[in-house]
């Protein structure tokens, strides 16, 4: 952690979360912070709940338990638009883009939220987005559907970013990469940190996550098992065996 | 068959198809963005063409009480809502929506003298009288039935048919009404004689589609509500509200019927109920596109007004039952061609 004062200011809080789906409880009890600025990992095998936390964080399931965003609590009626609207957005595991638009439409939607703006400050952001992801400028043309497994995570990022938020939720964005293209993506959401955005980063990708981060959680089977410093994280013998393949992390 | 009659129904069948377009359009546009098979179609164009005839005959369209109580009905429970979520700062802009535009609306046809107005002003108000029907039926019947199944939401569209159907009975009685021509007169073009009125309604709908086209391409607000057709889910991870799509959709479709109304009124007589077989045509433009496309639903329903008009010359009490019949080989053909996918939740 930095000095800076800024920095150590909690930004979201989540106190015992819980989801249940019927009488599974797909998350129990999860308690986690986010501090200004700070880039947090949430890491776990598969069906830990870690997509379940961030939909409850979003406001697209009902959940029991605590969100404050600013020590202003997010309760229940609080829904997704409203959380857009104070900041908080996901980068879903399905990219949810609009398959139809050209790459340019889905950045422009991604800025909705800002409307009231006026378009100069959005094509600044816009200008912003493409320096960061150039290859989305060549093709801002191209419809969404058509683009590469890489180039959708980009533009789906590309688009969050385009709403400026205060927290970017990224569910999986190695899901289904290449790994030239998940180094990549790594390197961005790396690039991404030192613009002072807090990030919330939900990975199975344990090695690559903990490299990036500050702080993570490990989520097994709906309640968090395991949190640290992410080096200490990656330090730890159980979690170099179960999630880091053996020795070698 | 002679080229004069030949151009005669040609010009008959493509003054419909337009209309049949307008309503094409507003039905795709509501479908794709509430999944809501919008029956009610029809109810608008009526409400707008009789609201229009009586605020031409000097008196004050029962349609704006039905616009002043549906906006109270709301008020209060989006006020209750509101309240109990603590959120006072919604309820200005709540009431000035659901409370002040009708009764603004009411106003003015109470303090104009409707009558004399110039028929710019007459339709302008008509369609300020009908046209907020639209998001208040949306909150009232179907914002709460969001998520239910299409099949649902299509028992709740029969309902408000029905009901607006039955109040139009009670607000407008049982006679027909027919509202003067945009302009009198017709047009000599070699063997054809272009009625002005034609010449207005496709010119009109054509303008419509265009600025519908440059909506839907060019500004944010468009691009949305294509979005939310498109992903819901997406949509709203950025911001766009289900709700506020689902009723400007309604906005805008209520808004094209009632100037459909307005648009044929003076060439045909309207009743409470004539606008359920003219929304009915226009759905038929719908399916051809597959509740899906915006320019196969509107050729399409210019298809439909064509077929209509030469059947009506060729075997004219067989008329409703060709157009109607259309939809069987489209069905057929769309459902050999394309995949069927199972309805997401």
């Amino acid at each position: 952690m930095s000095g800076m004062e800024q920095k150590n200011k909690p930004l979201l809080e989540v106190r015992d979360l819980a989801v249940a789906y019927g009488k599974v409880e797909a998350l129990q009890g999860a308690n986690l912070t986010l501090r200004q600025g700070e880039l947090v990992t949430v890491i776990g095998p598969n069906g830990a709940g870690k997509t379940t936390l961030l939909s409850a964080l979003m406001g697209l399931l009902p959940a029991r338990g605590e969100v404050t965003l600013d020590g202003q609590p997010l309760s229940a009626d609080v829904d997704v638009e409203a959380r857009v609207g104070r900041g908080m957005i996901l980068v879903p595991e399905k990219r949810e883009l609009f398959a139809e638009m050209s790459v340019e439409d889905n950045l422009r939607l991604g800025a909705f939220s800002r409307r009231a703006e006026g378009r100069a400050a959005r094509d600044d952001t816009l200008a912003e987005v493409y320096d960061l992801f150039p290859r989305l400028k060549e093709r801002r043309g191209q419809e969404a559907g058509t683009l590469s497994g890489g180039e959708r995570q980009m533009l789906a990022m590309g688009r969050a970013l385009m709403a400026k938020p205060r927290v970017l939720m990224l569910d999986e964005p190695s899901l289904g990469l290449a790994p030239l293209i998940i180094r990549e993506i790594f390197r961005i959401v790396a690039e991404l940190k030192k613009t002072g955005v807090s990030i919330l980063l939900v990975e199975q990708n344990a090695r690559a996550a903990l490299k990036v981060a500050d702080y993570g959680y490990v989520l097994e089977t709906g309640h968090v098992a395991l949190e640290g410093p992410s080096a200490d994280l990656a330090a730890d013998e159980r979690v170099a065996a179960t999630y880091l393949g053996g020795k070698k992390g | 068959m002679d080229l004069q009659i030949l151009l005669l129904l040609g010009q008959d069948g493509l003054t419909n198809g337009a209309i049949y377009a307008l309503l094409a359009l507003a039905l795709v546009l509501v479908f794709a963005v509430t999944r809501v098979i919008f029956i009610p179609q029809g109810e608008f164009v009526a409400y707008g063409a009789l609201t229009l005839a009586a605020l031409q005959a000097g008196k004050v369209p029962a349609t704006i009480w039905l616009a002043v109580a549906l906006g109270a009905v709301v008020f209060v429970i989006d006020a209750a809502i509101a309240l109990r979520a603590r959120a006072w700062r919604r309820l200005p802009g709540l009431a000035a929506l659901t409370l002040g535009v009708p009764l603004a609306v009411a106003a003015l046809i109470h303090g104009l003298d409707a009558a004399t107005l110039a028929l710019p002003l007459q339709i302008l108000l008509a369609l300020a009288v009908v046209a907020p029907l639209g998001p208040l039926i949306y909150r009232l019947a179907f914002q709460p039935l969001a998520s239910a199944p299409v099949l649902v939401l299509l028992i709740v569209s029969v309902a408000t048919h029905m009901t607006l159907m039955g109040l139009g009975l009670v607000f407008f009685g049982a006679e027909g009404f027919r509202t003067p021509a945009f302009s009198d007169g017709s047009l000599e073009l070699g063997p054809a004689t272009l009625q002005y009125q034609s010449l207005w309604i496709v010119g009109v709908s054509l303008v419509l589609i265009v600025a519908l086209y440059l909506f839907f391409g060019r500004t944010l607000t468009g691009k949305a509500l294509r979005a939310t057709a498109m992903n819901r889910t997406g949509a709203r991870l950025m911001g766009i509200s289900t709700t506020l799509a689902g009723k400007l959709s309604f906005f805008v479709a209520a808004l094209m019927g009632a100037f459909s109304g307005v648009l044929v009124s003076p060439v045909t007589t309207l009743y409470y109920d004539s606008g359920f077989l003219i929304g009915l045509k226009g759905f038929v433009g719908a399916i051809i596109g597959g509740l899906i496309s915006y320019p196969v639903a509107a050729l399409g329903a210019v298809l439909v007004g064509l077929l209509e008009s030469f059947s009506s010359f060729y075997a004219s009490s067989f008329k409703e039952v060709i157009v109607f019949t259309l939809i069987i080989p489209v069905l057929l053909w769309r459902s050999l061609t394309t995949r069927h996918v199972e309805e997401e939740e």
